[in-house]
């Protein structure tokens, strides 16, 4: 049983990878078809730096993905501190409304905020409404969920006398909030911000209908790119995505090694608000 | 931990200061141009790179967008995000663009090179005042096909030819999808009669099961690798898929062909009207009209151009038929609110139709039914369990 | 008292463009879209694509169960490694999610076409070329390959939470290896399984994507139809009567799903 589930895994892992190592292999492909492989080459890659379309397009959605994930981040810490104070029905309410944007389908959330913005502009007259601020605002929105459902276990796993503990200590409550809730929650809200940030830079679909012609994200314009003929340096571009995640992950993943290495070698800190997990 | 959490959070917060904030609005620097895909010649084999030769005589950067279809590039302006400076829509839906008063007029004082057009090209049905449109190419759409699998052909019904299926390809449009069966039927290309719309239709979802995909700019890689053998095209972009694959011929078929011309409009919401109309100027040079022209295949409506461009690609019967082809040909016109519509929602019904309709509803009844059976199976069950538990617990009591 | 304020700001921003939009499209739905005045029209007209409506929840079903199927072992084998293979593995499945899903599916095109990887190979070997895409397998193929981290993540999560010693308990009363597993680990893995079943389930149903690109015309999806009205033809008020039925449809599939696994929806997001 046990081997039939690692043969499971490992199957399921090649299934995985190999389109992305068909990518990987046709970003060094002088030819444009990716089925036949022409000559080994990098100057896909040199047209890839080349083209300062594709860079700002980069950018754009760098940008949009760090503002939006910062701003859902803030919204949303703030958001699962009040939501855990509040009583059972209304929390109950507040969390079914925060669930719309997760169960809802991509599309749908799309277009709800694209109608919405048509709607605005209608009242508005003006044509051109859709842009730099309604993709934001649509990215802040979708964010919101993964944060708030990150950061309400962390509330719900601390332990509630400390707060009480610290404003008997003649805290206000802002200081209790900053000095003990926000440390208890930080692996939420980091976490929650990480999701937040790599749906924003991934996402398609919401971005598809909410954007306008002057400022566009990568993902959107790798759709209209596959609606013409297919240019390699997209391939690079991939290569180039995949080599960046791959070594994030992999830095996070020791540097949470060594964390999780050194506490087991020391004795737990303890008390003044120093370094937990 | 924290330490880390704020370095982090401190090299986000480098980084956007060193990003620069988009722009939102345009400086006298910028316009943005929104075209038909792979329509302007960018610089690849040797060719010139249009925008950036622009951007070296103006000193205005174009930042270029594409759509796959005057009916999307129509919703988009329609939807908002309209801060478009150049649109290159197609002859009938300038006309449309016209009657509902999205387009500006032109000052054609900016436009010195406005006198090489010919003649033929002015005053045409779409903008008889001439204010609102400056033509960038012109063409015919015919038949391609892949010498080595089809047979000769002279007739649009070789689309539906059963002989081929899954190897045809067909427009992603409405307006040149019903034009063909129209052809092929007799009909007029603007005819808004609604019976001949559905013969039209039907006609159309026959073809469908013979069908590979509906594409517009998907048909480049899939007629040069030979992945489809068939499909109506520009002429243009014919010879553009036949440098990569001299396999490809084109015929205008015996029924009739469309013939077009697209055309440079300025959008209202426009940003900056003095860049566009310089684009405008700078696109009727004839040399840049021959150069760009002599590589994207389409004809140029500046005879003088002629002379910036390859003998082969000047006197290319594809791209400059003679008279008597040309008088075959028909344009298409703008078509009333009510008749689009109608268009529109039989476009999406041959699209979406299918013929396994009863196949679905069978095996979703049936799959419902055992989902339901097994939940009141699952019920039944484990209320009879908790009985037997009950009455167990009683006994021992 | 002045904590719940916190919440106030989130509490507007979920009114303006939570609530808000899907009044909004409500109201585009029940609306002439020539006129503006009320009609059901929109909502009539979905009596015609009950069909693409059927295929879609067919396809999508079928991927999650084979999502289901296949990601099951995956997830109990990461379950079952140690803290440090876990988190590799994890990561190894956390990757493809995170790379864009456009690139991938192209990549599966240029393998099943009639002149891609798979074919080329086939030929060479001298076998016949097969058909692989524009078929339905194709598009559930698609499906899967894309939704399948949603399964295996929350799967894992919720396996890695099973307390050990009730697997201990069931093996000192006497259960074999099957016996754990269906009497233990599975009723246990059930939130999780409703969970990655769900995270399949809805993004494979509303997707246009994948049926654009590996389907044929004859695999046209509800997220097909609603993206052309939007895109394509300018019809709002038939898209968003489409989006209306879509959000009613899959409202209803996660409700019974989570009727019948007896759990309120519990939240399975990652530790």
């Amino acid at each position: 049983m046990k081997r039939f589930n690692k043969v499971m895994t490992a199957l399921v892992f090649l299934f995985l990878y190999i389109p992305m190592i068909v990518l990987l292999v046709a970003s060094f492909n002088s030819g444009t078809d990716v089925a036949a492989f022409k000559s080994f080459t990098f100057s896909q890659y040199g047209e890839l730096f080349r083209d300062d379309s594709l860079l700002r397009l980069l950018r754009n959605s760098i940008l949009i993905a760090v503002l939006s994930s910062f701003l859902a981040t803030v919204l949303g810490t703030m958001a699962a501190v009040g939501i855990h104070h509040m009583r059972a029905r209304l929390r109950r309410l507040v969390l079914t409304a925060t669930d719309i944007p997760m169960t809802n389908p991509d599309i749908v959330t799309g277009v709800s905020l694209a109608l919405l913005f048509a709607f605005v502009g209608r009242l508005l007259h003006t044509n051109s409404i859709l842009g730099f601020w309604t993709l934001l605002i649509a990215h802040v929105t979708f964010d919101l969920p993964y944060v708030i459902l990150s950061v309400m276990p962390k509330l719900g796993q601390m332990d509630p006398d400390l707060e009480e503990a610290a404003l008997d200590l003649g805290c206000t409550p802002m200081q209790a909030l900053r000095k003990v809730v926000l440390p208890e929650i930080m692996p939420g809200v980091v976490s929650g911000a990480l999701m937040a940030f790599t749906m924003s830079l991934d996402d398609f679909v919401i971005s598809y209908f909410v954007t306008g012609s002057g400022f566009v994200t990568l993902p959107v314009e790798i759709y209209n790119y596959t609606k013409k003929p297919i240019q390699p340096k997209i391939y690079a571009l991939f290569s180039l995505m995949f080599a960046a995640i791959l070594l994030i992950m992999v830095v996070m993943n020791l540097l949470q090694l060594r964390d999780s290495g050194a506490r087991r070698g020391r004795p737990q800190h303890d008390g003044r608000g120093a370094e937990t997990n | 931990m924290k330490k880390r959490i704020l370095s982090l959070a401190a090299a986000l917060l480098l980084l956007l200061a060193v990003l620069p904030v988009p722009a939102r609005a345009a400086d006298n620097g910028t316009i943005t141009v929104y075209n038909w895909g792979q329509y302007i010649a960018d610089g690849t084999d040797g060719s010139l790179d249009v925008l950036a030769e622009f951007t070296k005589r103006t000193g205005i950067k174009v930042n270029y967008l594409t759509f796959d279809s005057n009916e999307s590039m129509y919703t988009k302006l329609k939807t908002g995000g309209s801060t478009y400076d150049i649109i290159i829509p197609s002859d009938y839906m300038i006309g449309k663009l016209i009657s509902e008063d999205m387009l500006e007029k032109i000052d054609f004082a900016n436009v010195p090179n406005y006198k090489n057009v010919d003649d033929a090209f002015r005053n045409t049905a779409y903008d008889p005042d001439n204010a609102y449109s400056v033509p960038y190419t012109w063409g015919t759409t015919g038949l391609i096909y892949n010498t080595k699998y089809v047979d000769p052909v002279t007739s649009w019904k070789a689309l539906w030819d059963k002989r081929y299926s899954g190897k045809i390809l067909m427009f992603d449009n409405c307006r040149d999808a019903f034009g063909i069966a129209e052809l092929i039927q007799g009909y007029s290309l603007n005819t808004e009669d609604p019976d001949e719309y559905r013969s039209v239709a039907y006609l159309l979802m026959q073809q469908k099961p013979l069908v590979q995909s509906y594409v517009m700019d998907q048909i480049f890689d899939k007629m040069e690798r030979g992945e489809a053998w068939l499909a109506p095209y520009y002429a243009g972009d014919y010879l553009t898929m036949a440098e990569e694959n001299p396999d490809l011929a084109f015929c205008l078929p015996d029924e009739g062909y469309n013939l077009f011309i697209d055309a440079m409009c300025i959008p209202k919401g426009c940003t900056n009207k003095a860049g566009a109309e310089a684009f405008i100027n700078f696109m009727c040079d004839p040399e840049i009209s021959g150069k760009n022209l002599d590589y994207l295949g389409y004809s140029t409506p500046i005879s003088s151009a002629k002379q910036y461009m390859d003998p082969d690609m000047a006197s290319s019967p594809v791209a400059y038929p003679d008279a008597a082809t040309l008088a075959r040909g028909l344009s298409y016109s703008n078509l009333s609110t009510q008749a689009s519509q109608q268009m529109d929602s039989l476009w999406l019904s041959v699209k979406t139709s299918g013929s396994d309709t009863t196949r679905y509803l069978i095996t979703s009844g049936i799959v419902i039914a055992v989902i339901v059976l097994l939940a009141v199976l699952l019920r039944v069950r484990s209320s009879r369990r908790k009985a037997r538990r009950c009455r167990k617990w009683r006994e021992t009591e | 008292m002045r904590n719940r304020l916190l919440s106030a700001p989130y509490l507007v921003w979920v009114v303006l463009f939570t609530v808000v939009p899907l009044g909004v499209v409500f109201y585009f739905a029940f609306t002439d879209s020539i006129t503006g005045r009320f009609t059901l029209a929109n909502m009539a007209g979905m009596a015609t694509y009950l069909p693409i409506i059927m295929r879609s929840i067919w396809l999508s079903l079928i991927s999650a169960m084979i999502c289901l199927v296949i990601g099951y072992p995956v997830a109990y084998c990461i379950a079952q490694a140690s803290p440090t293979r876990q988190k590799f593995y994890l990561m190894l499945v956390m990757l493809p999610m995170c790379m864009s899903f456009l690139l991938r599916t192209l990549a599966w095109v240029s393998l099943l076409e009639d002149t891609g990887i798979i074919n080329n190979f086939l030929r060479a070997l001298g076998l016949t070329p097969l058909p692989l895409i524009r078929t339905n397998g194709a598009v559930v193929l698609g499906m899967v390959y894309n939704y399948i981290p949603y399964m295996i993540l929350p799967l894992s999560t919720v396996i890695m939470k099973i307390d050990p010693r009730l697997i201990e308990a069931a093996q000192d009363l006497g259960c074999n290896n099957a016996m754990v597993f269906r009497r233990v680990v599975l009723p246990l893995s059930v939130p999780g399984i409703v969970s990655g079943v769900t995270m399949v389930f809805v993004p494979a149903v509303s997707t246009f994507y994948i049926s654009q690109k590996l389907g044929s015309t004859g695999t046209t999806l509800i997220g097909d139809v609603i993206e052309s009205q939007f895109k394509a033809a300018y019809n709002p008020n038939l898209g968003a009567a489409m989006s209306l039925v879509l959000m009613v449809l899959i409202f209803l599939c996660v409700g019974a799903m989570n009727r019948f696994s007896g759990t309120d929806g519990e939240e399975v997001m990652a530790p």
